[in-house]
């Protein structure tokens, strides 16, 4: 084994920098286009109880297959593209956002949608300004997993040309050259930490309301999770543990 | 595109594809026999741990930041990673697959422990159980199903990592993907991209189904 060769890393700025952001580039559209697709999706498995097990299922079965073998089998449909990993990451992103958003709406106090309702909202109004914000911290903590998930995934698709600072690990693996790919890990992680810090300013910004008691309020989150997993029966078991799971390739 | 659905049912149903050394059959057990022993070796290694840190609560920042940590690892990057440091032997890419399976199972094991209702661990203090026994016969079997769960997760995050055992010139159903790349055969990378896909989801199914008949007496997490 070569040791680290620290003079590759002044010499390469740019091509770290250049890297970065077309890791992000396949990243963040993933997460976006997720919550996209996540959001609607949660909204009726959130309400219509009977969809709820086929979207959960359904997702979870999608997540099951492994990204390097989605990659390839979305290349009839989507070619050598960019396309290709941006879909299968947002794909992956689907089964944690929309468990975190239905559970999120779930743990809107009923009193606080009925004072909705009987303060005249429709139902749309009652989702957007009464549910929907109250359901937020949950919700960003599954965008937060869906991120940071994202970013360690971009390097699967380096296999098919596409891999942001995946790249680096091909590129040092062809060349028997260890730098590179130590270079790829660390800045892999640094992004992943500062997105993940990012998303909880955001959260923070965004949930005024929370602040004084933002500290009780996280941990509190996952204990009620973990407790009502003994009371609301099946559906929502798996959530204290796909939250901490990860993805291999 | 129907062409290409054809050549690939005919790839993947063709005898001759089955039989012989570089045959589905062989790389189909090469790769489950990957699997299984970097799952049982990563189980050997993060039970104990997690057991340790959920009876005890000590060290429990360890399991709970092991899990972003572990999230946030190019999977990728720590194979290429321990291969260029560990030379052309297996034993890198089982050194990578432990590491991707002992994350979960130590903070699934540790979800599951903390999970065990106090007053329950208090009972069996107060009815003169010592440490161990309460570990052992309180704690565990009531942690069980998610134990159980995160050895799910982690085997099926194994199965799917033990692809890039071929990219680093081993066997595997990766074999297919890597060679067709290289090819550029583009039935035979689909026709391993099936083949894992497959394998992956028919084995966190049956996983799960074995979970929930061993637990049909749990009410809620017996998956």
């Amino acid at each position: 084994m070569t040791a680290v060769d620290w003079g590759w890393f002044p010499e390469h700025i740019g091509d770290m920098t250049a890297l970065t952001l077309d890791h992000l580039s396949i990243a963040v559209p993933a997460v976006f286009f997720g919550l996209v697709i996540a959001l609607p999706l949660a909204v009726v498995a959130h309400r219509v109880r009977r969809l709820r097990g086929l979207i959960l299922g359904a997702s979870n079965v999608l997540f099951t297959i492994p990204s390097l073998a989605f990659f390839i089998l979305l290349l009839p449909v989507t070619g050598l593209t960019r396309s290709t990993a941006v879909t299968g990451l947002t794909i992956y992103t689907l089964v944690v956002l929309i468990r975190n958003s239905v559970e999120g709406l779930d743990s809107v106090p009923a009193h606080a949608r009925e004072a909705s309702v009987a303060m005249g909202s429709r139902p749309l109004r009652t989702l957007l300004t009464v549910e929907l914000p109250l359901a937020l911290p949950v919700i960003m903590a599954g965008v937060r997993v869906a991120t940071v998930m994202s970013i360690s995934l971009v390097s699967v698709a380096s296999y098919i040309g596409y891999g942001g600072l995946g790249q680096l690990f091909t590129d040092g693996f062809q060349r028997s050259y260890t730098t590179p790919v130590i270079a790829g890990v660390l800045l892999t992680l640094l992004l992943a930490l500062l997105a993940d810090g990012l998303l909880v300013g955001v959260q923070y910004l965004c949930t005024p309301w929370a602040r004084s008691r933002t500290r009780t309020a996280r941990t509190k989150t996952s204990r009620t999770r973990r407790t009502r997993t003994s009371t609301a029966g099946a559906t929502t078991a798996p959530s204290t543990t796909a939250t901490t799971q990860g993805k291999g390739v | 595109m129907l062409q290409l659905l054809a050549d690939l049912a005919r790839w993947l149903t063709g005898p001759a594809q089955w039989q012989g050394s570089g045959g589905i059959a062989v790389r189909l057990l090469e790769h489950l026999e990957y699997s299984l022993l970097a799952t049982l070796a990563g189980a050997v290694l993060a039970l104990p741990l997690g057991l340790f840190i959920g009876h005890t609560r000590r060290f429990a920042f360890l399991a709970i930041n092991l899990a972003g940590f572990g999230r946030a690892l190019p999977t990728v990057g720590l194979v290429t990673l321990v291969f260029l440091a560990g030379g052309l032997s297996m034993w890198p890419v089982y050194v990578a697959l432990i590491a991707l399976a002992v994350p979960v199972i130590v903070t699934n094991t540790y979800a599951g422990m903390t999970a065990v209702d106090p007053d329950v661990t208090d009972a069996a203090r107060g009815v003169g159980m010592t440490g161990p026994q309460v570990l052992f016969k309180v704690e565990l079997p009531l942690a069980l199903p998610l134990v159980m769960t995160g050895l799910r997760l982690a085997m099926i995050q194994v199965v799917s990592t033990a692809t890039i055992a071929a990219y680093v010139s081993f066997g595997g159903l990766g074999r297919y993907i890597f060679d067709g790349l290289a090819q550029r055969d583009l039935v035979q990378v689909l026709g391993g991209a099936v083949l894992v896909a497959v394998v992956a989801v028919l084995l966190d199914l049956a996983m799960a189904g074995l979970q929930r008949s061993l637990f049909r007496n749990r009410p809620a997490d017996a998956r």
